[in-house]
This record gives C-alpha cells, sequence and structure tokens, in this order.
C-alpha cells in the first residue's frame, strides 16, 4: 500500500483552507478598488495563484501527491508559460523595428 | 514445431468472432489493426486527391479543373493527409499494437479509452468526408482566418468539427501511452530499458497532450467566429487573424514531430536489429526524442515570418528553430555509427530504414533553410516549402510507417510478406518519392508559389517529371497493399521471432495471445543486446 | 508480485496486477487530462491577454460594465462547492456511504446555484446589448466596436467555463447513482476522486476568470 493514496485530512484542514480561500475573495473584490495603477493585475493575480496553490495542494491532494503527479501539474504551467510569453513576444514588440 | 502448434492455439485475431467481437474490442492490438484498416482507408482518400493534384500540374494552364475546384483539392488532401492519416499513423497502429508488447504489459492501462479513441477518430472522420461528399472546403489544411471565417463559402464548420472530433482521438491516444509508460512496465523494464521506439512514442504522446488541446480551443473560436460574427479574428472588429496563425501553429509545428518521433522510434529498432549491434549512445537517442518534442514547442512562430509578426519575434522563432538540427541530427548520427561494423543485412525493413536516413536528412537539412530567415522570404509560399515538408512527411514519416509495417508484419498476423515484391516496392517507392519532389525544391527556388494550378510555362519541365514520379510512387504504394493481402493466406509461417531481434515483442508467439504474454516476462538485460546467443534464447522464452 | 490473469473487478481490471497499479494509473491519467485542459483553456487566455494588451482602454471600460458583487458572490458559491466535493471524496476514502451522497447533493446544488447567477448575469448582458452581433451597443471612444472583442471573449470563456460545470454535474449525477448502488467502498472510490479532481480544476479556472474578467480593472481611470 502506498502512502499516498490512503492519506486522509482532517475536517479541519478542508475548513480552514475553505475560509482562508473565501478571504483571499474578499480581498481581491475589496482591492480592486484600490488605484494600485499596474500592480493592481500583478495583485490580483498574486491572489490567483495564491486560491489556485491552496485548492491544488489541499483539496486535490497534490501536496500528498507522487513527485511525478507534482511534475506534471508544473509541467502544464510551463507549457501555459511557453504559449504566454511567446505569443506576447510577438505582440508586445510590434512597434519596435519598423512595421 | 511452432507451425504445428499455432494452427491450434489461441491468438489475439481467433479468440472471438464477428462483427461485435472488433468493434467492441478492449485489446490494444485489435485497436491497433481497427486503425490500420481505417488509416489506409483515408491514405487512399488522399492519395487519390493528391493525384488530381498532380494531373492538373500536368499542363500549365489549368485546364484539367476550375481553380474553385483546385483549390479544394489540395485543402482536402492536406486535412485528410495530416489529421486522418499522418498524425494516427504510426502511434495509433504500430504504437498501439507494439508499445504494450514492447514493455512487457498485458494492454494499455486504459482499453475502453484507447477504444473510445478510434471511436471518435471515426466520427471525425465522417465529418470530413460529409464535408467533401457535400462540396469540399477550400481554406487550405492551414484554416488561416479571416477567409476560412468570414469569406470562404464551402463547408468549413463540418471540416473544423471533424478536426476537433479527431484532436480528442488524438490526445486520448496521448494519454493512454503517458500512463501506460509510467505504470504498465513489467519488472525488469527500467527507463533505460525500453526499446527506443517506446521512448519515442512517449515524447510523441507529450506533444499530442500538451499541443493538440491549443488546436481544439482554436477550431472552437473559428467556429464560434464563422457561425457568430464575434470578432476575435476578425480586423473589421478590431481582432487580429495572426493571433488565428500562433495558435494554430503552436499545435501545428509540433504535429510535425507527432508523425517524425514515431517513424524515428521505429528506424532505431530497424537499424539496430538488421545492424545485430546496440544502438551507439542509446540514452543520447532517447532523451534526443524528448529534447525534439520540448524544442518542437519554441519554434512555430518561423511559419509567420512573412505574416506581419514582429521582427523581434521572427528572430527568436528563427533563432530558436536552429536548436531542433541538434537532437536531429544526433539520431542520424548514431543510427549512422550503429551501421559502423555492423552485420548488415538488407531486408526489406533496413531498405526502408536507408531511405529514411537519406530522405529525412535532406528534409531536415532543407528546414534549416526555411527557418532562416532572410532566405525564407525568398521561399515562403513556394515549392521548396512543400518539398521541404514532404521530405519529412512522406520522406521521413510514411517511409517509417512502412519499414515498422513490414518489420513487424510477422508478429502481427503471424505470416511473412514475400521479400522480393517487398524489396522492389521498397525502391520504386524511393525512387518515385525523389521524382515527385525533389524537382519541387528546385520549383520553389524558382519561385512557383505552393496553391496555384496556373503557372508560367517555363516550369512545365519540372512539374511533369513531379507527376511522373507521382505516378511510379502510386505504383509503390499500391504493392503492398496487394502483397500484405497475398501474404495473410500464402506468406511463409513466421514462427515468433524471424528476424532473431531482441525486443519483448519477438519472444511471444505471432501472432500474440490475447494477453501478450502466456506470463508476464522479467527483463533483466539492456535493450538490444545482441552480445549473446539470441536466436537460440528466444525459442526458450 | 507477478500474477497471471486474473479474474476482472472494478478496483482490478484485467491489464493491471494490482488495485494499486490501477489507482496510481488513473490519478496520473486524470492529472494528465487535466493538463490537456489546462492549455485548452490557455489558448482563450492567450487571446485575451493579446488583446487587452492591444485595448488596456477599451477592455478597461467593458470590464466595468460586469456586475462585481454578483461575481464575488458566485466565486463564493464555487469555492464553497470545491469544499463539499471534497469532503464526499473524504468521505469515499473512509467508505461512509450516507456522507459521500450527501456531500455530493450539495456539490451539485452550489454548482446548480453558479450556473443560475451565471445564466442571470448572461441575461443581463442580453438586456444591456452586450451580446457581440448586429445589436451591440456601447457608447464610447474605439467601444463600439473593439468591446465586442471584450465580451466576445466574456462570452467564449465564460461559455466554455459553463461547459465544464456542466459535465461536471452530470459527472455528479452519475456518482450519485453509483454511490446509491453502493459501488463504492474504502477500497475502491476512485471515480470520487477523480470527478473532484476535475471539479477543483473547473474551480481554479473560474479562479483566474474572476480577477481577469471582473476585476483587474476596476478602479476608474
Amino acid at each position: 500500500m502506498t502512502t499516498e493514496t490512503e492519506h486522509v485530512d482532517s475536517v479541519k484542514t478542508y475548513a480552514v483552507v475553505w475560509i482562508a480561500l473565501l478571504i483571499l475573495t474578499a480581498l481581491t473584490t475589496g482591492v480592486a478598488y484600490i488605484d494600485l495603477g499596474p500592480f493592481s493585475v500583478v495583485v490580483a493575480l498574486t491572489i490567483a495563484v495564491c486560491k489556485m496553490l491552496l485548492v491544488a495542494l489541499f483539496f486535490m491532494h497534490v501536496r500528498h501527491s507522487t513527485k511525478l503527479t507534482k511534475l506534471v501539474v508544473l509541467g502544464g504551467l510551463l507549457w501555459l508559460a511557453i504559449l504566454l510569453s511567446l505569443t506576447m513576444a510577438d505582440f508586445a514588440t510590434r512597434s519596435w523595428i519598423g512595421a | 514445431m511452432t507451425t504445428a502448434v499455432a494452427e491450434e492455439r489461441e491468438t489475439y485475431l481467433n479468440a472471438g468472432h464477428g462483427v461485435k467481437s472488433w468493434l467492441l474490442t478492449k485489446d490494444h492490438k485489435r485497436i491497433g489493426l481497427l486503425y490500420l484498416f481505417t488509416i489506409t482507408f483515408f491514405f487512399f482518400i488522399g492519395g487519390v486527391f493528391a493525384t488530381l493534384i498532380r494531373l492538373e500540374l500536368l499542363s500549365p494552364h489549368g485546364n484539367l479543373v476550375s481553380s474553385e475546384t483546385y483549390n479544394k483539392l489540395f485543402t482536402m488532401h492536406g486535412v485528410v493527409m495530416v489529421f486522418f492519416f499522418l498524425i494516427p499513423s504510426i502511434p495509433a497502429t504500430l504504437g498501439n499494437f507494439f508499445l504494450p508488447l514492447m514493455i512487457g504489459a498485458r494492454d494499455l492501462a486504459f482499453p475502453r479509452i484507447n477504444l473510445l479513441s478510434w471511436y471518435l477518430l471515426v466520427i471525425g472522420g465522417l465529418f470530413a468526408i460529409f464535408a467533401m461528399v457535400a462540396g469540399g472546403v477550400d481554406t487550405g489544411w492551414t484554416f488561416y482566418t479571416p477567409y476560412s471565417t468570414s469569406y470562404s463559402n464551402t463547408w468549413v464548420i463540418a471540416t473544423a468539427l471533424g478536426i476537433f472530433v479527431a484532436g480528442f482521438s488524438s490526445i486520448l491516444t496521448g494519454l493512454n501511452f503517458i500512463v501506460t509508460v509510467h505504470r504498465m512496465r513489467c519488472p525488469g523494464m527500467t527507463w533505460f530499458r525500453m526499446p527506443l521506439f517506446v521512448w519515442a512514442h512517449y515524447a510523441t504522446a507529450l506533444i499530442q497532450v500538451l499541443g493538440t488541446p491549443v488546436l481544439a480551443v482554436t477550431l472552437v473560436l473559428v467556429l464560434c467566429e464563422r457561425m457568430f460574427h464575434i470578432g476575435i479574428f476578425d480586423p473589421a472588429l478590431g481582432g487580429d487573424p495572426v493571433l488565428f496563425q500562433h495558435l494554430f501553429w503552436f499545435y501545428s509545428h509540433p504535429a510535425v514531430y507527432i508523425m517524425i518521433l514515431p517513424a524515428m522510434g521505429v528506424i532505431s529498432e530497424l537499424v539496430s536489429t538488421f545492424s545485430r549491434k546496440a544502438i551507439f549512445g542509446y540514452g543520447f537517442v532517447a532523451f534526443s526524442s524528448v529534447a525534439i518534442a520540448v524544442l518542437g514547442f519554441l519554434v512555430w512562430g518561423h511559419h509567420l515570418f512573412v505574416s506581419g509578426q514582429s521582427l523581434f519575434a521572427g528572430m527568436v522563432f528563427s533563432f530558436l528553430s536552429y536548436f531542433v538540427a541538434i537532437p536531429s541530427a544526433i539520431k542520424v548520427f548514431n543510427w549512422t555509427a550503429t551501421l559502423y561494423k555492423g552485420s548488415i543485412s538488407y531486408a526489406t525493413p533496413m531498405l526502408y530504414a536507408f531511405g529514411f536516413i537519406g530522405l529525412f536528412t535532406i528534409g531536415g537539412l532543407t528546414g534549416l533553410f526555411v527557418a532562416c530567415l532572410g532566405i525564407d522570404v525568398h521561399v515562403t509560399d513556394t515549392y521548396f516549402v512543400v518539398a521541404h515538408f514532404h521530405y519529412i512527411m512522406v520522406g521521413g514519416a510514411i517511409m517509417g510507417y512502412l519499414g515498422g509495417l513490414h518489420y513487424w508484419w510477422p508478429k502481427i498476423t503471424g505470416r511473412m510478406y514475400p521479400e522480393g515484391w517487398a524489396k522492389l516496392s521498397a525502391l520504386v517507392i524511393f525512387l518515385g518519392f525523389n521524382l515527385t519532389f525533389f524537382p519541387q525544391f528546385m520549383l520553389g527556388y524558382l519561385g512557383m508559389p505552393r496553391r496555384y494550378h496556373v503557372y508560367p510555362d517555363e516550369f512545365q519541365v519540372l512539374h511533369v517529371l513531379s507527376t511522373a514520379g507521382a505516378s511510379v510512387l502510386a505504383v509503390g504504394y499500391l504493392m503492398p497493399l496487394i502483397y500484405f493481402m497475398w501474404s495473410l493466406k500464402y506468406g511463409a509461417i513466421a514462427g515468433r521471432n524471424p528476424w532473431k531481434a531482441t525486443g519483448l515483442e519477438w519472444q511471444t508467439d505471432s501472432p500474440p495471445p490475447v494477453h501478450n504474454f502466456d506470463e508476464i516476462p522479467i527483463v533483466t538485460r539492456e535493450a538490444y543486446d545482441y552480445s549473446g546467443t539470441v536466436g537460440q534464447e528466444v525459442q526458450v522464452g | 508480485m507477478v500474477s497471471e490473469p486474473h479474474v476482472e473487478s472494478l478496483a482490478l481490471r484485467e491489464q493491471f496486477n494490482s488495485a494499486e497499479q490501477q489507482k496510481d494509473a488513473s490519478s496520473l491519467g486524470m492529472w494528465v487530462f487535466l493538463i490537456t485542459e489546462v492549455m485548452f483553456f490557455g489558448g482563450a487566455f492567450a487571446a485575451y491577454t493579446v488583446y487587452r494588451s492591444i485595448y488596456p482602454g477599451v477592455f478597461g471600460a467593458a470590464s466595468r460594465t460586469l456586475n462585481t458583487t454578483i461575481g464575488a458572490l458566485n466565486t463564493a458559491v464555487l469555492l464553497c462547492s470545491s469544499f463539499t466535493m471534497v469532503l464526499a471524496v473524504r468521505a469515499g476514502q473512509l467508505g461512509r456511504r450516507k456522507q459521500i451522497m450527501a456531500f455530493l447533493v450539495l456539490t451539485l446544488i452550489l454548482g446548480m446555484v453558479f450556473l443560475g447567477v451565471k445564466g442571470y448575469e448572461w441575461n443581463e448582458k442580453y438586456v444591456e446589448h452586450h451580446i457581440p452581433g448586429p445589436s451591440f451597443q456601447m457608447e464610447g471612444p474605439g467601444l463600439q466596436d473593439h468591446a465586442q472583442l471584450f465580451f466576445s471573449l466574456y462570452f467564449a470563456m465564460t461559455g466554455l467555463h459553463a461547459m465544464h460545470m456542466l459535465v461536471g454535474a452530470g459527472l455528479l449525477s452519475w456518482l450519485l447513482y453509483q454511490t446509491w448502488r453502493g459501488k463504492f467502498s474504502a477500497a475502491y472510490y476512485t471515480p470520487i476522486d477523480m470527478v473532484g479532481l476535475y471539479w477543483h480544476f473547473v474551480d481554479i479556472i473560474w479562479i483566474f476568470l474572476f480577477p481577469l474578467l471582473y476585476l483587474i480593472d476596476r478602479h476608474g481611470h
């Protein structure tokens, strides 16, 4: 038997994560009304990443998972980053040289 | 001794009878054969379109079909060949059949999903066939916007839906392979004892899983745009058609490696078996597959050099594209090094392997030409590009596919194909291929644009040569179809291991039993270990 | 260790050697599937990123027409459904059939509430003529044309998300039926686990859609 699959978290752990998610939702909504200039995007996405980590690590049990599962998750995010960054490498530099 | 037993024992072929036992099978070997029939069917449909294209190009005045019809011909040739033949070709047939056998597993991890993926390909194919019969589609296989979304009056929606559905077939195959390689290897089958065919399919599966969903969502956006005119790729509403090209090539460039990587896996098996030597630099060849899969995702912008992409992005993509040459060259050099001092036999599969290495090298090197910003401006959308990717897709992928099919035919059917005819067809295909596509390099360099059927008279000689080559090629492709069917009844009984090869697939009966192995094997040696007396050992198995 | 072909059961299909191997394979398969979903939504996120960078002002103005309060409350509803889902998985781990049923029903209800609210929001867009197409109306410089892009992406992304929610609701209903039939126990609850992963994933997509569509341009200019 693997240790991974048999791990049962307590209801309390899940409840704490759940409350934290609700607080972060309130926080991100509230912060949106404060003018942070370009940083409002950064703050909103940072909070979203935190929420994603909470859901993935606790609700999706990534913290008890094998290294392979963690690698799959990281790989997926890396590929998303490739798609976004190389696409933006075009659109963000259209005005640099000539047309 | 084995021949007498072969008539009576239960194999995957005689374990169940009737249409239902095939259409509801969960056996990866039977599903592999279902795929084989399906893609052979699509190969000949695509071939008919190719024939009509080449006939039209015999004369420079476009007097066989109208321009509208010609647009549909090259579009449907591309759609059928890329999405319904090449993408599923090796992985879904040979991969499906042999990946579990080669790692000592009873089946893929998810047999039901495997069957589902075949049905998805068939359903997608029916959409595409419907589109062809209803009137065809004329956007080019690339579906560039805004033509595909706003202007084309042909069956774009049905075709795109077909490709969308077939895409999920490819995704599920890849998913199944990844999980199978990670979780289903038999005792002793470590990662670095796996045959390179399995490594190549693992790398292919990564691309299928990471790339295809982006094509799927892009097609969804194209469909929305075409049906509701929501503006995402429409300049009139501020949309940018180049975004479509980014998303499309994010999948479709790596898709070329979905076609070529499995062929490279086949070639590794062939070169080793018929040189009676372990592959030179096993680890390098294994990792070069993964490297090609990864690098393949960083270079898609080289399809956009003249489409309005920023010059900076063009330079970045051009630079990154050269890196693909490194793992590709590693493979070619290591196959060549494997031949050195090998005990080479010239059986048909090996002829295909030689053909692959030569043609892939030409295709790969011309790939460097078109990856170069300056040269690409000159040859973009010319026959130079057409010739380049046909050297990869036909000279590479199909040579690998046919080589693999000949190599494993005895295992699949239990019968040998006729060696003389097979050698002849390999030769005919090689000659026909070069006669078809080498003139196209010259045509392209001289300025003949792709997708035109009316052209200046001075190009006619080269076009006639190309069409002549295509006729030879067609004969070469028809020959295996005939003698493979002939061999089912009249071929010599193959026995377990006609090539005296090392892989696990050769240690079980031909054709294999339902659960592949009477007893799950235990691996104690590296792949391609030809140092011992292999020939005797396999008889014991 | 190496077993002969064995009698097939739900927890041990014939191609596997042990229930543990099967469970590992299912889990890996599900995660790989979720990665394909990341890339699927990734294409839409890429389109959003590109057009927001080209038309920041227009996207801001269009974004500010969305109702943040409703969006935030709906986000909370979805997070609650993830909480009940994880409790259903936990009940599966412990083999408590009645708890599984209860939490699955709660998850399903919360999911339906989310979709209902989403439907109300879409209807608001219809009333305000913010659905892209001939009837689209938005006052302001450049808004009549380019704001349609924002709403096209809004509908495409929330629409794809809602379709995933519907699939999830279908899966939950199927799980309920299977639980009711007594298919699951502490020894075999893999389907609950897998649907749980899917449900949480759909939640994560919304966790990003909410700030990107509703929040980041909220403050005035």
